[in-house]
């Protein structure tokens, strides 16, 4: 259970403060309701580029992590396909200097173009660390383009290339800028050794005085639904061949979300699941399988990923998986089967209290969701999935033609 | 009106809280060390082995013998292992490093009952199944050579051979290696290194006495294993100096990696020394990131590290930075390197530090579980909590001098191995 009380600024900012007297430390996290989706075709990678900027100095600051580390804090921050989400930890007592810093960056930013200059270095150097210098690192540069046709979906957040990262201009910035960040498009957590009361002054004092902006109004085109087969075949210097697919799956807020979490679960979840015993154990096709899901705001992915051991050909391993898919859409799981799955699920629950940041990021998110105490109700929508809908979901899910494929192969089977 | 140019008041952490664990014993001996804390209702039990018998002819036996030890025992086979511990929502975790080899569970405490005798079975009557065994040096193979096409990888696995050699710090794995290993090596093994004479335990979460019973009734009794065994030493007089590339013509980054051996947990210049690497390469604000990403944006992170392992400790910077600047990057590192041996750092870059690693270690206790590591920290290394308050004091102490003399003694470049893979 986490606790938390909650009050919003007449600026429209939501603010949420969880107690918890247990901890010396205090976090302050901040969630912004903007991710790569919000972007425009062509300035793609611009939301997680403008995450860096934000550590450029704002308007009364002029560099932000030095004076915080002087009081002994960290912080981060991340950018995903929906959302920006950043965050301080620093002893309790310092807790003011998370506001002061925080507060003032929202009010605006500092623009300076040195920092725009670097930051786009860092950001390609980024790019080329994880999606181009590994093996198999743009897989999703390769797999959102061919799943989605229509919705922003279709690029990662780290952008489409490098050039568009690279032509980010101070305008494009300063326009995201005013577009995204201000108080109505915010959600304020503050965890840890503090008193709501304080928060409240504090946040009254440092971020009330910041005009609440224009609300944000988010239009995205919707995805069609597929009708066909797709797939696509990469030749790369790899030593493995790899096969991904991937199926469309519900948005994070609808009500069947968690039965396609538990179905995952049940192909993938742990040593005992079934691609794992089936596919890698019994039938040694794999070295290596998983299925997941990407948990998206719109309509999502669901995802089964594998490396072929050697010498398996790769319809061989495609027909196992599908054999897989069609099993689990045809028989219910069995009672054990979703039990497992189910105590799992309350296991993840609990332990997740144990970390104060991440208490604070998932009050951030339900919120977003629509209510912070989703967080401690989550566990009984899992409870109550029963069989007959994992079955049924998977039997709406796992069509072909509804699948997107990526088939990435070692240029030696070229 | 609010004045947003001033910094509110702030104040350095004095008071930091470690939480020591109770000490019990098992009826056959086993250490048991408790930290009972926290407000959930779960448990995470580790048990820690240290590593026997070091053969470097079988660099992967230890290493395999804790991979495998949950795939098959008299009673159970992998399948049904990974049922069980699935179906009570436990997580069970091997870990294999270089002078422990632990099997750690994660479970909600009221199903300790039902977790414990799994954990039983796997300690004492592992068999190692032939398959199983098959099927992981199949797969550990095909996992070796994606990681074989990453540069830092690469840096990382010369690095550690050409400082630490023909031993289980330094041991370059190759494919060859796991096509070697027997299933007779690895029972061999099984039966000298997880025994009780050579096992610690430690336990972290809601754990009262009821909880210590039933560990008692499992784990106290006679374990199967006895056989004689040498925990492993090793000694490290001097190792190879100077540079190493690795050329890989594709490469669209280098990975950098380079450092010495240098002083470890036990040592009285340490605590200094960490406060060193803190203000080098150990935090966002660090030199390294403040110029050669910050300022001259050739990389996307690069950081340095003191290590402390139980028979040696060493140093390192480590990065990835584009191909066309890893000249000018390693330039700029030897001259870092080279004003904090020739300068004195400034008071105010000194406070900043030393106030971020003090609340660093504050907000590093976070939990029973943190609590417990830091004291797993000081046990395998032969200190006590003093070690803490010591350090403590040298962070909020250390003066420039003696950290420019820290600088000169343990940050001579011309005893680091420099591994560059990639592009020069």
């Amino acid at each position: 259970m986490v606790d938390f009380n909650r009050f919003t600024l007449a600026n429209g900012l939501r603010v949420l403060v969880h107690e918890d007297d247990t901890t010396p430390m205090a976090v302050l996290n901040i969630l912004y309701d903007v991710g790569a989706r919000d972007e425009e075709e062509g300035k793609t990678g611009f939301a997680h580029l403008f995450e860096h900027l934000m550590f450029g100095g704002s308007v009364n600051i002029p560099v932000y992590d030095e004076p915080l580390q002087r009081v002994g804090g960290e912080n981060n921050a991340f950018t995903s396909n929906d959302i920006t989400n950043y965050y301080i930890t620093l002893p309790a007592t310092n807790i003011e200097t998370a506001f002061w810093l925080e507060s003032d960056r929202m009010l605006s930013l500092a623009f300076s173009e040195k920092s725009l200059e670097t930051q786009r270095n860092v950001v390609c150097e980024e790019f080329k660390q994880r999606y181009l210098n590994q093996p198999y690192g743009d897989v999703w540069l390769k797999l959102r383009p061919l799943a989605y046709t229509t919705h922003p979906y279709r690029w990662a957040t780290i952008g489409q290339d490098l050039a568009q990262i690279e032509n980010a201009k101070m305008e494009d910035v300063k326009a995201f800028f005013h577009k995204h960040y201000n108080p109505l498009n915010a959600i304020l957590v503050v965890g840890g050794n503090v008193k709501t009361a304080d928060i409240k002054e504090m946040a009254e004092k440092w971020f009330g005085p910041i005009p609440s902006g224009t609300a944000y109004e988010r239009r995205l085109p919707a995805e069609p639904q597929q009708t066909e087969a797709r797939s696509q075949t990469v030749h790369a210097e790899v030593p493995l061949n790899g096969l991904y697919m991937a199926f469309k799956m519900p948005a994070r807020r609808d009500p069947e979300y968690q039965v396609f979490d538990l179905l995952s679960d049940v192909l993938s979840q742990g040593h005992s699941a079934r691609l794992y015993q089936r596919l890698l154990k019994d039938q040694q096709l794999f070295s290596d399988i998983h299925a997941y899901i990407t948990s998206s705001l719109d309509e999502g992915l669901f995802v089964i990923e594998g490396k072929l051991s050697e010498g398996v050909s790769m319809e061989d391993a495609e027909k196992a998986v599908w054999k897989e898919l069609q099993e689990i859409a045809s028989q219910p799981v069995t009672v054990d089967e979703l039990t497992k799955v189910k105590n799992k699920s309350e296991s993840i629950m609990v332990f997740a209290e144990m970390s104060l940041l991440d208490k604070a990021m998932n009050l951030a998110y339900y919120e977003l969701l629509g209510d912070a105490n989703g967080l401690n109700t989550e566990i009984d929508k899992y409870l109550a999935v029963e069989a007959a809908a994992i079955q049924n979901a998977a039997a709406r899910t796992f069509i072909p033609a509804q699948c997107s494929i990526l088939y990435y192969l070692t240029a030696k089977d070229a | 009106m609010l004045n947003r140019t001033l910094i509110p008041e702030s104040r350095q952490v004095n008071e930091i809280n470690f939480i020591a664990p109770a000490q019990q014993q098992l009826d056959n001996g086993i250490k048991v060390f408790t930290l009972n804390a926290g407000k959930q209702e779960l448990v995470r039990i580790e048990f820690v082995l240290e590593n026997v018998n070091w053969d470097p002819s079988k660099p992967l036996q230890s290493n395999a013998v804790n991979h495998l030890i949950n795939n098959g025992t008299n009673t159970l086979t992998a399948a049904q292992i990974a049922d069980q511990v699935d179906y009570y929502g436990a997580f069970l975790q091997t870990e294999y490093g270089a002078d422990q080899s632990t099997i750690k569970v994660y479970t909600l405490t009221k199903h300790l009952k039902s977790v414990l005798p799994i954990l039983w079975s796997i300690l004492n009557d592992s068999i190692f199944p032939q398959q199983e065994l098959d099927i992981f040096k199949l797969n550990q193979q095909q996992s070796l050579k994606v990681s074989l096409q990453k540069n830092d990888f690469l840096a990382r696995k010369n690095f550690a051979a050409v400082l630490f050699g023909n031993t289980t710090y330094g041991s370059g794995i190759s494919l060859e290696d796991y096509q070697a290993i027997q299933r007779e090596d690895l029972l061999g093994y099984f039966r000298a290194g997880y025994q009780p004479a050579n096992c610690t335990v430690f336990v972290a979460g809601k754990f009262e006495q009821p909880e210590f019973d039933l560990l008692n009734a499992v784990f106290g009794q006679e374990w199967s294993n006895n056989e004689k065994a040498v925990v492993n030493h090793f000694e490290f007089p001097d190792h190879q100096k100077g540079d190493l590339f690795i050329e890989r013509p594709e490469a669209i980054q280098s990975a950098i990696r380079m450092g010495t051996l240098t002083v470890n947990r036990t040592h009285p210049d340490f605590a200094g020394f960490q406060v060193l690497n803190c203000l080098l390469g150990g935090y966002f604000g660090s030199r390294l990131m403040a110029n050669i990403r910050e300022d001259k944006g050739y990389t996307y992170g690069i950081g340095s590290a003191v290590v402390s392992m139980k028979h040696s400790g060493y140093f390192f910077i480590a990065t990835e930075v584009g191909a066309d600047v890893c000249g000018k990057a390693m330039e700029e590192i030897e001259k870092e390197i080279g004003l904090l041996q020739n300068e004195l750092i400034p008071a105010g870059e000194l406070d900043l530090v030393r106030n971020y690693m003090l609340g660093s270690m504050l907000g590093s206790l976070e939990n029973a579980f943190s609590h417990a590591d830091k004291f797993k920290n000081i046990y395998f290394s032969g200190l006590d909590y003093s070690y803490y308050d010591d350090y403590i004091k040298t962070v909020k102490n250390i003066s420039s001098l003696e950290l420019q003399e820290l600088a000169k003694r343990y940050l001579n470049t011309d005893n680091f191995i420099k591994v560059i893979v990639g592009k020069k």
